[in-house]
């Protein structure tokens, strides 16, 4: 098992994803939100154990459903919520919103709503970190779908023959939208996709947030060595539909009640009682990132939009004409 | 292939020669500029038209890297490191096959800039070659160049002499947005006269290589040598025409292209690209909007057929643009 403060890090970081995802399905359905959503409960523990195996100045490039990456990796949770609302205050002024989420001080670099294509673009800014020698890593996040799309094998293959300091982090949560995984993919596994391309491969329980982690710290330390990229086939779930308001109908009642069972969250609280952290310091972790939430979702609710002039702005390095 | 440091520069140089000299002095004036591309290493060749020839033997293939035949994951590489600070060249080898890296270039290259809300930027430059003329048939020569324009975010250039391409690609290269440099293979080994070292063409500005009074032939690429020789013909017959070649197609310098009509009154675009939806409709509809009381006649269009690039001689001559085409479109504008 992971370390005490390992433990407590990861979980500090995954409640705040499962709180965020609440509240935020919360304030869609009460109408205090418009947005189009794509909920992250379930896949906590993959993107907290992974984010709390890298540095604030490595990258990370993730997808639409990329609120759990997003947090995980640091984004200030009012920056980021300002942007999920379309407003002037968010990361990228309104201008991105939750399928392009940047913010390149925590070095959240892309987030791409195109299925496969943050993967091409994890190896530049990998190639970029080999030039430089910064010994920065970049995480490349997708989901077992992104596996059926081009970008993912030319980009791994240049990714190993380039030896780029890469992790890619495949959040396998067995639907790629609407399909189940053995309906669409031809292997058994994503992991056996990355051996055929000659890469450092591993299947892992990504729910596990010590296993998580093993598996990103080890990853992390190879490219950090010069070896070259990892695939990480993180086994999670999705409790949700694809996006919100999808009722998933097409997920058998039997397996989402096993998942839910497997609920990765209650599981690691618990583990943290087991190994003496106190239901006090658990509950203040929790208090402490309610109170986060609330101020996060309150300054979305009261920032302003945008301009609507700012469509001008930053199309190209200067403004265009109206 | 000549670069100016390594012998004394001649007077005259090819096409391809001035892009590998551009190259060569943006490598050498900022360590950040990196090559990607199929075949561009010296050990592969220097590429299939050896415009890369030399590079990796002079700044090694760290910055001159041969890629796997993989356009998307060219351009991603492109894009992710520029996104960090590079300024890479990616060299698309031939103009059809940007269509496996559009994703890259239209959702992720043209757009990050915009969507990180200017936290971010893209300075890379794809390099492509194209055109019709030399029987490579419907996948190796298609003019894309309005697909390109029409994204927001993307700058295009084609440059129609070895000096422009020597200034433009240079500017393309350090400029901070994506830019697609369209280069032309059937003129790549055509010579003209060479620039000085330092000789730089900024993007978004237009040049007219030859003053007239009676019409404009606005145009870019390969259409100016067309425009020129067709100008020449005419002049004989006492027509006066004013060429004005684009050098960047979007953003298009409506200054000097509304400038120019003001005075002459009448307008032929002039491209090697199908007609239909082209650049010209674009450039023709900005000159009826600003100057329609004033035009002699309706802007004229030439283009080639609306039908893919034929292989067999005859039909690829039928289809393509001509200069027998723009002196009709001319003698027609002018009555």
């Amino acid at each position: 098992m992971a370390e005490k403060d390992v433990l407590i890090d990861i979980f500090t970081r995954a409640d705040l994803i499962m709180q965020s995802d609440i509240k935020f399905r919360k304030m869609i359905g009460g109408g205090q939100l418009q947005i189009v959503y794509y909920p992250v409960r379930g896949q906590e523990v993959v993107a907290s154990a992974m984010m709390a195996a890298i540095n604030q100045e490595d990258y990370l490039v993730t997808i639409y459903r990329g609120l759990h990456d997003q947090l995980a990796k640091g984004i200030p949770s009012k920056d980021l919520w300002a942007e999920f609302a379309g407003k002037a205050t968010g990361t990228c002024k309104g201008k991105g919103g939750p399928m392009h989420i940047t913010h390149p001080e925590t070095g959240v670099m892309v987030t791409t709503g195109i299925v496969g294509s943050g993967i091409p673009i994890a190896n530049g800014l990998a190639l970029a970190s080999q030039l430089d020698k910064d010994n920065k890593v970049t995480v490349c996040c997708f989901g077992d779908g992104a596996s059926n799309i081009g970008a993912f094998h030319e980009g791994l293959n240049m990714a190993q023959i380039w030896k780029l300091p890469v992790i890619f982090l495949c959040q396998n949560n067995l639907y790629s939208e609407h399909t189940p995984m053995e309906f669409a993919t031809s292997s058994k596994t994503i992991k056996q996709r990355g051996d055929g391309l000659g890469m450092r491969s591993v299947r892992v329980n990504g729910n596990d947030a010590s296993e998580m982690y093993a598996a990103a710290k080890e990853a992390v330390e190879y490219a950090r060595a010069g070896n070259g990229p990892t695939l990480i086939e993180a086994m999670t779930f999705r409790f949700h539909g694809h996006l919100l308001g999808d009722t998933g109908h097409y997920i058998p009642k039997e397996e989402m009640e096993q998942a839910l069972k497997d609920d990765p969250m209650p599981i690691l609280r618990q583990q943290l009682l087991d190994i003496q952290v106190s239901e006090a310091d658990i509950a203040a972790i929790e208090a402490k990132n309610a109170a986060i939430i609330e101020e996060a979702a309150q300054f979305a609710l009261d920032s302003d939009y945008p301009s609507g002039d700012e469509y001008r702005i930053d199309v190209l390095d200067v403004e265009i004409a109206a | 292939m000549s670069t100016p440091e390594n012998k004394e520069a001649p007077k005259q140089i090819m096409f391809a020669q001035a892009c590998n000299m551009a190259m060569a002095k943006a490598m050498a004036d900022d360590p950040k500029v990196i090559l990607l591309g199929e075949d561009i290493a010296d050990e592969q060749g220097g590429g299939v038209f050896k415009v890369t020839a030399g590079l990796s033997d002079k700044y090694g293939t760290d910055r001159v890297r041969s890629t796997p035949i993989s356009e998307q994951a060219i351009v991603g590489a492109a894009v992710g490191s520029a996104l960090v600070g590079y300024k890479p060249v990616a060299e698309i080898m031939l103009m059809n096959f940007v269509t496996i890296a559009m994703d890259q270039i239209v959702n992720h290259a043209a757009k990050l800039r915009f969507m990180s809300g200017g936290q971010t930027s893209v300075p890379l430059t794809i390099r492509t070659t194209t055109g019709a003329g030399t029987g490579l048939g419907g996948q190796h020569s298609d003019m894309l160049e309005a697909w390109f324009a029409h994204v927001p975010g993307l700058k295009v250039v084609a440059a129609s002499n070895p000096a422009d391409a020597y200034g433009l690609l240079y500017s393309s290269i350090m400029d901070d947005n994506p830019v697609i440099f369209i280069e032309n293979t059937p003129t790549y080994f055509t010579k003209g006269p060479a620039p000085a070292p330092d000789h730089v063409v900024p993007l978004g500005k237009a040049s007219v290589p030859r003053e007239g009074t009676d019409i404009s032939l606005i145009t870019y690429g390969r259409g100016v040598g067309a425009s020129h020789a067709v100008a020449e013909k005419l002049a004989a017959d006492g027509i006066s025409c004013e060429v004005v070649d684009l050098r960047t197609i979007a953003p298009f310098d409506e200054e000097t292209v509304l400038k120019s009509v003001a005075k002459t009154k009448a307008a032929v675009v002039v491209h090697e690209a199908v007609k239909n939806f082209g650049t010209g409709a674009e450039i023709s509809s900005r000159i009826h909007e600003e100057l329609f009381s004033e035009l002699k006649a309706p802007v004229g269009r030439v283009g080639s057929g609306y039908a893919p690039v034929p292989f067999s001689p005859t039909i690829e001559k039928a289809w393509m643009f001509s200069e027998d085409d723009i002196e009709r479109e001319i003698r027609k504008i002018l009555g």
